[in-house]
């Protein structure tokens, strides 16, 4: 059962690496490349802790071999503030309405919020539940993690957000 | 949760595919999406010694269609589906579907192939695939041949695929714009498998149901075809006595587990309860 080659770009970042057939993305991602923003919650593709950006999907990374994303691109939470530190629309709006108690589940909602918005700019809040219904929050009530994304939303449309955290 | 060692293999054709699995025997599985196999492999309840990963294969992702049937590559997944213009426009009860299936991550992943391949009742494709009489062609080492969607499903996680064998493609008639469908679904949660569900595509003219197909999910070892209930509904007005006789009809041939989400009774009263609304909702789209 040899070691399989893979490459990827993490983060803009070309990786190579040895891995076990079996190794899990996420597994990868924390112990071998030491990202240990996306998290690992319920290890049984239910909470979405672990999401990553795979290709322009939203994936569970505890649900996918790192073996089939050779090759991909994948963003982590690590890979959404500029270069400099300016948060992302998005992180500015979790810091701003409160999106995060804890903190466990919120790599995995920015980055899932983060495909959900390229896909929809303007989403109604419908949308955005059922947009982040694979990510699991046993904190907020979820109710700042909507507006958090509203929030990011008129950003990124320039629009002015004018509620409040609750 | 760490499945067991297997080696990988990435070929780039269906045919290259088929023979990497005839090779390797009984111990081969194929991967698609891996969001019912990567589960099963953590817990170890499946531990094959090798993967044959399909995702590397171009022909097996997409849509066309061919005359009036609609040809859906086994790899297309369930967001391929739900944002396919082609769907929406010949096939309108799949998006339907899929949007009750799983959860956003878990649908840019898994595939219609994968959902009508593992062969678990939960499945919300396969009744849907029986409803709307779907052919599924299948390769094999020793060539290509067709099953029915009606004729596949044998038993839970038993089908009539041979060992070795992998869906290519699945075949469905597209839908006349007249035609009513609605797919109900109970579930407890985003992300849950069905409590129970029922698909019915049927149409009507001048007041009279003039055809009608009813598939039922996760309420037996297999998705079922409810050929009695849509007896029931065909001739009919779709009156109030038709549509009772149709649910009885349904609830008749369920043979749901005992599980968390219900008894055997009350999940038998819910595919009653979900076919009722399906047929209602159907009413309301069908034209003619
Ligand atoms: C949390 C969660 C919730 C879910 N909820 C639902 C739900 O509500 N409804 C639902 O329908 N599903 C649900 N699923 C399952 C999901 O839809 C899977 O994606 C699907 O069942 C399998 O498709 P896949 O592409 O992921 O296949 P895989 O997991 O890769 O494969 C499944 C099985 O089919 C075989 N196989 C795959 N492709 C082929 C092929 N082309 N030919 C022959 N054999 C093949 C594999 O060897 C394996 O045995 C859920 C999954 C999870 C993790
Ligand atoms: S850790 Fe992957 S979904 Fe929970
Ligand atoms: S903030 Fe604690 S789980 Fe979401």
């Amino acid at each position: 059962m040899a070691k399989t080659h893979v490459t990827m770009t993490i983060n803009g970042q070309e990786v190579e690496a040895l891995v076990e057939p079996r190794t899990l993305l996420i597994h990868f991602l924390r112990e071998q490349m030491l990202l240990t923003g996306p998290h690992i919650g319920c290890e049984t593709s239910h909470c979405g802790a672990c999401t990553v950006d795979m290709n322009d999907m939203s994936v569970k990374s505890c649900t996918v071999f790192a073996v089939q994303a050779n090759g991909a691109n994948i963003t982590t939470i690590e890979g959404m503030a500029a270069a400099d530190g300016t948060l992302s629309a998005l992180q500015e709006g979790f810091r701003m309405m409160h999106g995060l108690q804890c903190g466990y589940c919120t790599p995995g909602m920015i980055t899932r919020a983060h495909r959900l918005l390229i896909e929809n700019p303007d989403p109604t809040e419908d949308e955005i539940r059922m947009g982040i219904a694979g990510n699991i929050c046993r904190c907020t009530g979820y109710q700042n993690i909507v507006k958090a994304i509203q929030y990011a939303a008129a950003t990124i449309n320039g629009v002015p957000f004018h509620e409040a955290a609750e | 949760m760490i499945p067991g060692r297997f080696d990988y293999y990435r070929p780039s054709s269906a045919q290259e595919a088929v023979a990497l699995l005839a090779k390797l025997g009984d111990e081969a599985r194929p991967l698609a999406g891996g969001h019912s196999l990567i589960p099963v492999m953590k817990t170890r309840l499946a531990a094959p010694e090798h993967l044959i990963d399909l995702g590397g294969i171009a022909d097996l992702r997409g849509i066309k269609v061919e005359g009036d049937t609609v040809v859906i590559g086994a790899m297309t997944t369930q967001h391929d589906l739900l944002t396919s213009k082609l769907i929406a426009e010949h096939l309108p009860i799949i998006p339907e579907t899929s949007a009750l299936i799983a959860d956003p991550q878990i649908r840019y992943l898994g595939t219609l192939g994968g959902n009508v391949a593992n062969g678990d009742p939960g499945n919300d494709m396969p009744a849907l695939m029986m409803c709307l009489d779907a052919t599924f062609t299948v390769l094999g080492a020793g060539g290509e041949r067709t099953i029915k969607a009606r004729e596949f499903y044998l038993g839970t996680y038993y089908t009539a695929l041979e060992t070795g064998e992998i869906v290519t493609s699945i075949r469905i008639k597209a839908m006349s714009k007249a035609t009513g469908y609605a797919y109900e679904k109970l579930k407890r949660k985003v992300g849950d498998y069905a409590t129970a569900a029922a698909a019915v595509v049927l149409t009507v003219s001048g007041g009279t149901c003039t055809s009608a197909s009813i598939g039922l999910t996760n309420v037996a070892e297999t998705p079922l075809l409810a050929e009695d209930a849509a007896a029931a509904l065909i001739g009919s007005s779709l009156d109030k006595a038709a549509i009772d006789k149709a649910v009885a009809a349904a609830e008749a041939i369920t043979n749901p587990a005992h599980d968390a989400r219900g008894t055997p009774q009350y999940r038998t009263k819910m595919a009653g309860v979900m076919l009722r609304r399906a047929i209602a909702r159907a009413m309301t789209r069908a034209h003619g």
